[in-house]
């Protein structure tokens, strides 16, 4: 029994990265909180770096991940914010970090629940994205995170998202693989290019003008494009140890449903629930997870929703005056389709309002009765009562 | 008492910030995780600060739970403390025949008329304000409540909780560990079901 926090920090204690700097915010406070214990404890060595701030805590993870070190750090909400300086420069100088972000709305009004205007604003920083649904997914990704990250094809850091309190404060039972099993799986890093060889020395973060900028930039992407073959190889690696698998997209009764849901993180179990529900009662109802944003799996969207007679997108953060971030990408993804579905966007969960069973029958009801087509709706505000 | 053969079992526990209610439900969870069954046990973050009212939550199943809102409609409340009968609605959301399980000094029946439940609810009243006051000279309701609830899932033993409950806590002293040993088993004695 653990919790989606205190499985991301058993994850890194079997890890035992060399370099962990952290600045605790809520709900992702536990993590280093953890951590710090076991540096304390001596039952790892890494360097606990204590900062005076999250920008300073990313720079420090930038620092360290160049020199050759594997580095690991987590933050939520405003504490990501102010690491947005940073988070470029660390995919552009090609350093693997692995981030446990811990879904928080952002401020204003102060609020310390779930949504995902944290890490959505990070969407174009370079990084990897996967947002978990449960604590047993967030320890297997950390684990599938590091390799992936690491790998010369990728070099690329990667955000492993949860949603705050609903994933990372809910006890549940957590299945860990054996400390020895884990070392082997992720090995030790082998850094090409460490900033500490003196015998070969390299250079970061130089002066670039037009003449080379938009080619490191080129090379981020093709980095970001080898992403799901190099994913695909390390998931079946970890899921022959474990029997689990995480595909991009979670396509639960999607084969022959009627009509869709696609959701991200912690609320999908309340939608496959209720698709169970709505199936015994004859209506073929499906649920689509996302849980790869970066990169972003169009084709699996293409070819999961392609004559389906309703899809709803669920997006847990807005864009203020323009379209939701997961709705933008699954309708850019649908485009290319001939005839594309009926698609109806949603926005719920802002500031951690729950999400319950009756608001998902409401949203298959909806795609049924074909209502909120082409619009944008809200689901569980309170000018709806 | 419940049957977690078919469905889910909801649980709400109603508490006051640091009297453990939170730390009550992660054990119930983990005595039941212990004996086989899916569980959650998450409670509801707000403002934290001791004495204000907080919820917590329990999910128990025989199949993986996948939900994760918070509990609605709970088969079986707990109020950890006495005062909140009147100012935390317990019974909001509950089917008529919810299992109500109070801390408290009141006589079961009078509470259970007070409560105004339905004829198929089922009351357990225990004094475990009280009788923690004597077994560890402290007001920690815990043990002697999830003693009383070992009633309600009564396919799990006593011992199961009591044996817990004394692993989780190694810390303490024998001596606290024997008291709290008792006082959990006193909950289950003296509880009233009416």
């Amino acid at each position: 029994m653990t919790s989606g926090n205190l499985a991301f920090a058993e994850a890194m204690r079997q890890i035992n990265p060399d370099v962990v700097a952290a600045y605790p915010i809520t709900p992702s406070t536990e993590i280093p909180m953890k951590f710090a214990e076991y540096v304390a404890d001596g039952v790892v060595d890494t360097e606990y770096v204590a900062v005076e701030s999250e920008h300073s805590a990313i720079t420090a993870c930038v620092g360290a991940s160049v020199a050759g070190g594997r580095v690991m750090t987590a933050s939520s909400a405003n504490g990501v914010a102010l690491m947005h300086e940073i988070f470029p420069i660390a995919a552009s100088f090609r350093a693997p970090i692995v981030f446990g972000l811990v879904n928080r709305c952002l401020g204003a009004p102060v609020n310390i629940h779930c949504d995902h205007s944290d890490s959505m604003p990070e969407r174009d920083s370079g990084w990897v994205q996967i947002y978990c649904e449960d604590a047993q997914e967030v320890y297997d990704t950390v684990l599938l995170a590091v390799r992936l990250a690491e790998h010369d094809d990728v070099l690329t850091p990667v955000f492993v998202c949860q949603d705050g309190f609903i994933t990372s404060h809910c006890y549940e039972p957590v299945e860990f693989l054996p400390d020895d099993v884990v070392k082997e799986f992720v090995g030790e890093r082998k850094s090409r290019y460490p900033l500490l060889d003196v015998d070969n020395p390299v250079s970061y973060g130089s002066f670039t003008m037009s003449e080379h900028y938009f080619e490191i930039k080129r090379t981020q992407i093709e980095g970001m494009n080898n992403v799901p073959r190099v994913y695909g190889g390390v998931m079946s690696e970890l899921s022959g140890l474990t029997g689990r698998e995480y595909p991009a997209v979670d396509c639960y009764r999607t084969d022959d449903a009627d009509y869709v849901i696609v959701i991200m993180s912690s609320a999908a179990g309340v939608v496959k629930d209720v698709t169970d529900e709505l199936r015994r009662g004859g209506v073929k109802a499906g649920c689509l997870r996302v849980r790869m944003f970066r990169p972003f799996p169009s084709e699996e969207l293409k070819s999961a929703l392609a004559g389906k007679k309703g899809v709803a997108i669920l997006d847990r953060s807005a864009s203020i005056g323009g379209t939701a971030p997961l709705a933008a990408e699954a309708k850019s993804a649908l485009y290319s389709l001939r005839d594309h579905p009926p698609i109806s966007e949603y926005i719920f969960g802002l500031g951690g309002r729950d999400f319950f069973p009756d608001d998902a029958r409401r949203v298959f009801s909806d795609l049924a009765s074909g209502e909120n087509e082409g619009k944008v709706n809200y689901i569980g505000l309170l000018e709806d009562e | 008492m419940v049957d977690t053969m078919n469905g889910t079992i909801e649980v709400r526990w109603h508490g006051r910030g640091g009297q453990g209610a939170k730390s009550a439900s992660a054990i119930l969870a983990e005595v039941l995780f212990e004996e086989g069954k899916h569980v959650q046990a998450f409670p509801e973050y707000g403002a934290e600060r001791q004495g204000a009212p907080i919820r917590a939550y329990n999910r128990v199943s025989n199949s993986p739970i996948r939900r994760r809102c918070g509990v609605q409609n709970p088969d079986i409340v707990v109020v950890v403390d006495p005062t909140l009968v009147e100012s935390a609605n317990p019974s909001e959301g509950c089917a008529d025949d919810a299992i109500y399980l109070v801390n408290t000094p009141e006589d079961a029946k009078i509470l259970r008329k007070r409560m105004k439940l339905a004829d198929s609810a089922r009351l357990l009243a225990v004094d475990a304000t009280r009788i923690t006051l004597e077994e560890l000279g402290q007001n920690k309701p815990n043990a002697p409540l999830l003693g009383a609830l070992s009633h309600v899932f009564d396919d799990v033993p006593v011992e199961s909780f009591a044996n817990h409950f004394s692993k989780k806590m190694a810390k303490l002293s024998p001596k606290v560990l024997e008291a709290n040993r008792r006082a959990m088993l006193r909950g289950r004695e003296e509880a009233v079901i009416v």
